[in-house]
């Protein structure tokens, strides 16, 4: 069961709305279908996101794969604990491997996003 | 314009196994193996700690046996099978007229007259049809018991503590490179003393239809000691680590054993020609354009295969494997570099993602098992 208070996107990210900014991760399916995730590239603060386009990248042992921002914005904040410990977006994919904050620049891409029962039904559908 | 059949992979003898102990499949070489079970970390560690349990039974063996067994095999590779005493073993190569590499093999001899050939899953065919073609005119036959062989590899400084009380045959007295054949467990297996992970170990061969009951038996056998089930992602950081070569990253057709930095299994000095001799005689006199070295990123980033090397100049190699060392806790990469680049400590650069990431060459291996 994913948590009920995020939104999602087909790309298995999710979305925890903050006021004006919004909180971006990984879900748990993500982190298990890459594995032991072993390095995590972010952006810097103060850079601009576009909603669809990669922000950051990670890395699982055998594999890179992209991350790809759920909603635009300028990044207000990230996540610098998982340069030291990656393993956490494996653990606690929601709390501890939260990724980027980014202040919305249309808060109407969240409509967009998925709800808890269509991103579980999306992961069912394989 | 007709496509060719795509045939669906050969499950491993062992895929019931894998999949009760929740393994993730994967397809690999044409056959479904497992990638992992609890992690590849995990697995790892477990190798380089305990013991692992490999399932190996996709590789090649190759027996070729007659009076000429051995000559026929001094012939067709690059080394001198006729030189192992019986029950020892040497690492190989197999190699075309011009000197690139087909596969990269164990050879074991079994007996006076009687020779296995272990070649890597992916060639095994390749492999099988070349010496075929290259015993014609010797009195040897080749038997292709890829199929009927299962192969299960126990990996790790309690291997010898695990499989000793399973059997009479004295597992400490088989030297590393050595194989024996006898009981173990009430299954007829060969015992050799080989691995590709860098730590003690025995690689167990026994018919196919017997391996799954191996497998369990030993697994049993092991838990007490820290045995887990190993999969091929950290079959790949192990040998990583370990400085062991893999075909397809850095060897392929258009390597030499020289660009390798492995000119010493060229037994050049051996009588007889051999295929690849002239070639290799060639690349031996006139040198190389390329070497492999090991890299150590020194700034944050994984260096992986198919990553531009540079030094100041501009691109001066390729990056041929990479990941993270779980042992080591940094970035470690095999990669061709230009001879002029190759020594340890100089300073290059890995291009990831359109940033240079300083990385220094280091001697090979990144890990040797502490005696």
């Amino acid at each position: 069961m994913v948590p009920g208070d995020l939104r999602y996107t087909k790309d298995h990210e999710w979305v925890r709305v903050e006021g004006d900014e919004a909180v971006i991760g990984i879900t748990q399916f993500a982190a298990d279908q890459l594995g032991d995730i072993v390095f995590v590239e972010l952006p810097d603060a103060g850079r601009s996101l576009d909603r669809h386009a990669t922000f950051g990248v990670v890395e699982s042992v055998k594999a890179v794969s992209d991350l790809f921002a759920p909603v635009g914005g300028e990044v207000t904040g990230t996540n610098d604990g998982l340069a030291g410990a990656p393993e956490v977006v494996n653990g606690d994919p929601y709390g501890g491997g939260w990724m980027v904050r980014v202040r919305l620049s249309d808060p109407g891409q969240l409509d967009d996003l998925l709800d808890p029962a269509a991103y579980e039904q999306l992961v069912a559908e394989g | 314009m007709t496509d060719t059949p795509e045939f669906a992979p050969l499950p491993s003898p062992l895929l019931d196994r894998h999949e009760a102990l929740g393994a993730k499949i994967v397809e690999f070489a044409g056959w479904l193996m497992p990638i992992q079970y609890a992690g590849i970390l995990e697995e790892h560690r477990a190798v380089r700690t305990a013991a692992g349990l490999f399932d190996l039974s996709h590789m090649g063996e190759l027996v070729i046996e007659g009076p000429d067994a051995g000559a026929a095999l001094a012939a067709a590779l690059v080394t001198d099978p006729p030189a192992l005493a019986v029950g020892r073993a040497h690492y190989s190569m197999i190699c075309a007229p011009d000197g690139g590499i087909l596969d990269d093999l164990i050879v074991y001899r079994l007996a006076e007259d009687r020779f296995m050939v272990v070649a890597n899953a992916s060639n095994a065919q390749t492999v099988s049809d070349a010496l075929a073609e290259r015993l014609v005119g010797f009195q040897a036959v080749l038997d292709d018991q890829s199929l009927a062989t299962g192969l299960v590899a126990i990996q790790g400084p309690r291997s010898l503590d695990i499989l000793g009380p399973l059997t009479d045959l004295d597992l400490g007295a088989i030297r590393y490179y050595g194989i024996a054949e006898g009981e173990l467990a009430g299954f007829h297996v060969h015992v050799a003393r080989t691995g590709y992970t860098g730590e003690d170990g025995f690689e167990l061969f026994t018919e196919v239809e017997r391996a799954g009951e191996l497998w369990d038996v030993v697994l049993a056998a092991g838990r007490d000691h820290g045995l887990v089930p190993v999969g091929l992602g950290a079959r790949d950081t192990l040998r990583l680590e370990a400085g062991m070569p893999l075909y397809g990253n850095e060897l392929d057709r258009d390597t030499t054993p020289f660009h390798a930095g492995l000119g010493r299994v060229v037994k050049l000095g051996k009588e007889g020609d051999f295929v690849g001799r002239a070639a290799l005689e060639k690349v031996a006199r006139d040198g190389i354009d390329r070497r492999l070295v090991g890299l150590i990123l020194r700034e944050r980033g994984i260096a992986r295969h198919g990553y531009p090397v540079l030094d100041a100049a501009g691109s001066t190699g390729v990056v041929t494997s990479g990941t993270m060392s779980p042992t080591l806790g940094h970035a470690i990469a095999m990669a061709y570099v230009a001879p002029a680049h190759a020594e340890p400590g100089t300073m290059l650069a890995v291009e990831i993602r359109g940033a240079a990431v300083a990385a220094e060459v280091v001697p090979l291996p990144f890990y040797v098992r502490p005696t």
